[in-house]
């Protein structure tokens, strides 16, 4: 399968694929690591115009400690994450969350910033994004903004960046006496998740993402209500389907998903010692 | 547009088109056919080459996104007669059946080792959940892994 023709732009800095953008607007898309966008490209579900390469900018690839939180460039690549020891001592789940994400080959290629700006409700990392209440940061012509990531996911494969902005950062508070769980099932070794888990408790206050359970990730609000109330994780884990709308398909009908949330929030709950 | 890799210690340069993929680049242009093509969705690893040391699905990147690396497939693996370890190990334990996928996983297992040196069972395993064996002989791929890894330490 070989993706429709377009025009390649290799931006040598992040102020020339800005430039890039603006003058291509929505027939652009940036390409990072390429493990969402070309699958996509291969089966003509996405046929941009121009493809800009943002893959060689390696100063949007970094892990800085900045004090309340990491600091984690846009273009760092899953394999660097999962190995990091200050995202394992920082930020646990998102660490563990990484290593599932796909398998080797994937993780030594794509990158958080793609995987979160792809806005897949079928990925992993933005559950973790949810459960941690990270900030994204975005560079337009404008100059740099700050999105909540319960602001970021607006649609199928939609979120709020502009397009003629960037995704240069991700923002994780940095919970180093925080436990947490991450539970993805799934029929293969290398698949999506059909429902996953990141759950995560830091000075009694839980944070709780789902995979797939919906168009876009989303947040299990009444698991975290029923838990600020005192809920057991059994109790609590109840009602990890509200308020959800999860997806058909070959691998499970809504109904499937609504158990799979209830039975691996409760695990993942068990795991984070609630 | 034009792409210089270095392939096996050897370089080359042609002109491409940029929606050209990697895998398609490495069989058809440069003429090495030992990386094959499976699912062509990157999902199977039939197709995985090393690109800077690390394993990856040549089948889910662009020519264009390899210029200027350093490349290394199956051929480039022995030293002239001499096999590498891995393909010594899979001969030993008879890790392979039909075995169209035994270059991806030969080199999916040698990117394994560079970064785990000395895994458990589990481990490699799971260090190879990319790559699918339609015969289903993973018991003895796993046994060649392991088996290179001993032999290596």
């Amino acid at each position: 399968m070989i993706p429709a023709a377009f025009d390649y732009i290799r931006a040598g800095s992040a102020e020339e694929a800005l430039a890039a953008l603006a003058e291509h607007g929505d027939e652009a898309k940036l390409l990072a690591g390429g493990h969402s966008l070309l699958p996509l490209m291969k089966l003509r579900l996405s046929t941009p115009a121009v493809l800009v390469d943002i893959g060689r900018l390696d100063d949007l690839s970094y892990i800085n400690d900045a004090g309340d939180h990491l600091a984690i460039g846009a273009l760092t690549r899953h394999r660097d994450l999962e190995i990091s020891e200050v995202v394992q001592s920082q930020a646990g789940l998102l660490a563990e969350a990484t290593s599932h994400v796909g398998d080797p080959q994937v993780r030594h290629r794509g990158t958080i910033g793609g995987s979160i700006a792809h806005g897949d409700p079928a990925s992993d990392l933005p559950s973790v994004m949810l459960a941690m209440r990270a900030t994204l940061v975005a560079r337009g012509p404008g100059g740099e903004r700050e999105i909540a990531v319960d602001d970021f996911f607006t649609g199928f494969l939609e979120t709020a960046l502009g397009d003629d902005e960037l995704l240069t950062e991700i923002r994780v508070p940095k919970m180093p006496d925080a436990t947490w769980g991450f539970q993805k099932f799934n029929r293969r070794a290398q698949d999506w998740a059909i429902v996953g888990v990141s759950a995560i408790v830091d000075n009694g206050n839980a944070g709780v993402g789902l995979v797939n359970m919906d168009s876009i990730p989303v947040r299990a609000a009444g698991v975290e209500a029923a838990l600020a109330g005192g809920a057991s994780a059994a109790d609590a884990a109840e009602a990890a389907a509200e308020g959800t709308n999860p997806p058909s398909d070959l691998n499970a009908g809504p109904e499937y998903r609504e158990h799979l949330a209830r039975v691996l929030t409760r695990r993942a709950l068990e795991a984070a010692g609630r | 547009m034009e792409v210089t890799v270095t392939i096996n210690g050897d370089s080359h340069s042609h002109d491409v088109e940029p929606r050209t993929l990697l895998v398609h680049y490495i069989r058809d242009v440069v003429g090495l056919t030992g990386t094959n093509i499976g699912c062509d969705t990157s999902s199977c690893g039939a197709c995985t080459i090393h690109v800077n040391g690390e394993s990856v699905k040549s089948c889910t990147m662009l020519a264009v996104q390899a210029d200027g690396q350093d490349l290394l497939t199956i051929e480039g693996l022995a030293d002239g007669d001499v096999l590498h370890p891995m393909q010594e190990s899979f001969r030993q334990c008879h890790a392979l059946q039909c075995g169209y996928c035994t270059p991806g996983m030969v080199m999916a297992a040698v990117s394994l080792l560079d970064e785990n040196p000395d895994p458990t069972e589990r481990e490699v395993r799971i260090g190879l959940e990319g790559n699918l064996c339609r015969c289903t002989g993973y018991h003895n791929i796993v046994k060649a892994v392991l088996h290179c890894a001993e032999a290596s330490s």
